[in-house]
């Protein structure tokens, strides 16, 4: 399934910002250490992910991630 | 706090008798739709559909072996179809006990008694995390013993595995505390059904109460626990014995 990188980088930010913090603060180079985004968030975050794109992140895919950005391009690198 | 019982349904694993049965029932008094999950008693598990039914109740019997990692799915999947709604309560209660001592246990009695009583409820409480964790709300108990808190000769596997599964019952559930989802066990002793029917009986002179429990007991505790009024209990183990394991 073929997804753009704005649909997702746009599901990616609503995930985000229901475990928290302000949409506002939630662009692309934002670490998910600054938007108190812990390892139970990105669980969370991978389940939305698998549901809508069929994509599987895995625990050690996870911990290379350090930004939002990181997070989008990959789910569409997997999605693609 | 919102009404739990209508945003999602309920369910109860080993419930055609004892601790479930009672459990089920007393959950469905509670507004919750309940899967009465059963094994190999079918008979019984729909008997225990029946009763909730016409005291107004709602309830459908689920069949599985929870020892087959496909359970999970199958159990939850035919739930969330039938109600249109999340599991968002989990009562992990059934169990099997295989005694014998230590130096003449068999690996397959060993290995039966951890898969089905700590290995399944691990399989179980994932799943239904999933749900829950979207909802931002739910209700795990899980069923363990007097036996994972206190010594019984004869029984150490099933004590190894009440004791693992307090042991997770209080992990996962600093895990997902902020989600609004407790988790927390109750530790039964004695208590009077099929499970406990050769036991001796000089060993109920040891309980303070001098008496066995009965699976209402047990089930009043395990409704609370379900409860919107216990949403700041969270990785407790509550124990229904007695006095056994004071």
């Amino acid at each position: 399934m073929s997804v753009t990188t704005e649909q997702v980088e746009s599901r990616v930010i609503e995930t985000l910002a229901s475990f928290g913090p302000d949409q506002s603060q939630i662009t692309r180079s934002a670490t998910f250490e600054e938007l108190d985004i812990d390892s139970l968030d990105l669980v969370e975050l991978a389940q939305v992910v698998e549901e809508e794109y069929g994509v599987v992140l895995k625990g050690e895919d996870m911990k290379d991630l350090k930004t939002v950005g990181d997070a989008v391009d990959l789910i569409v690198e997997r999605a693609g | 706090m919102p009404d739990l019982p209508s945003q999602g349904c309920a369910l109860v694993t080993g419930a055609s008798r004892g601790i479930g049965a009672a459990t089920a029932k007393a959950l469905a008094a509670d507004g919750w739709a309940v899967g009465v999950g059963y094994r190999s008693g079918e008979d019984e598990a729909q008997a225990v559909v029946s009763e909730i039914e016409s005291d107004g109740g709602t309830a459908m019997a689920v069949q599985a072996d929870i020892t087959d990692p496909e359970a999970p799915d199958a159990l939850f999947g035919a739930l969330e179809r039938a109600y249109g709604r999340p599991v968002l309560c989990l009562v992990n209660n059934a169990g099997v006990a295989d005694d014998d001592l230590t130096p003449s246990l068999s690996d397959e009695a060993w290995q039966t008694v951890i898969d089905t009583d700590l290995t399944a409820a691990f399989r179980l409480t994932r799943r239904a995390l999933r749900p829950m964790m979207r909802a931002r709300s739910g209700r795990i108990v899980n069923v363990a013993s007097v036996v994972g808190l206190r010594a019984n000769p004869g029984q150490p596997n099933y004590a190894a595995a009440k004791a693992g599964l307090i042991a997770l019952t209080r992990n996962a559930a600093v895990e997902v505390a902020r989600r609004g989802i407790t988790i927390n066990a109750v530790a039964p002793g004695w208590i009077d059904t099929e499970m406990t029917h050769g036991v001796d009986q000089a060993l109920l002179e040891r309980v303070p109460a001098r008496r066995a429990g009965t699976a209402e007991e047990v089930a009043a505790c395990v409704r609370f626990l379900t409860s919107d009024q216990a949403g700041y209990v969270t990785g407790a183990v509550l124990s229904v014995d007695g006095g056994l394991a004071a």
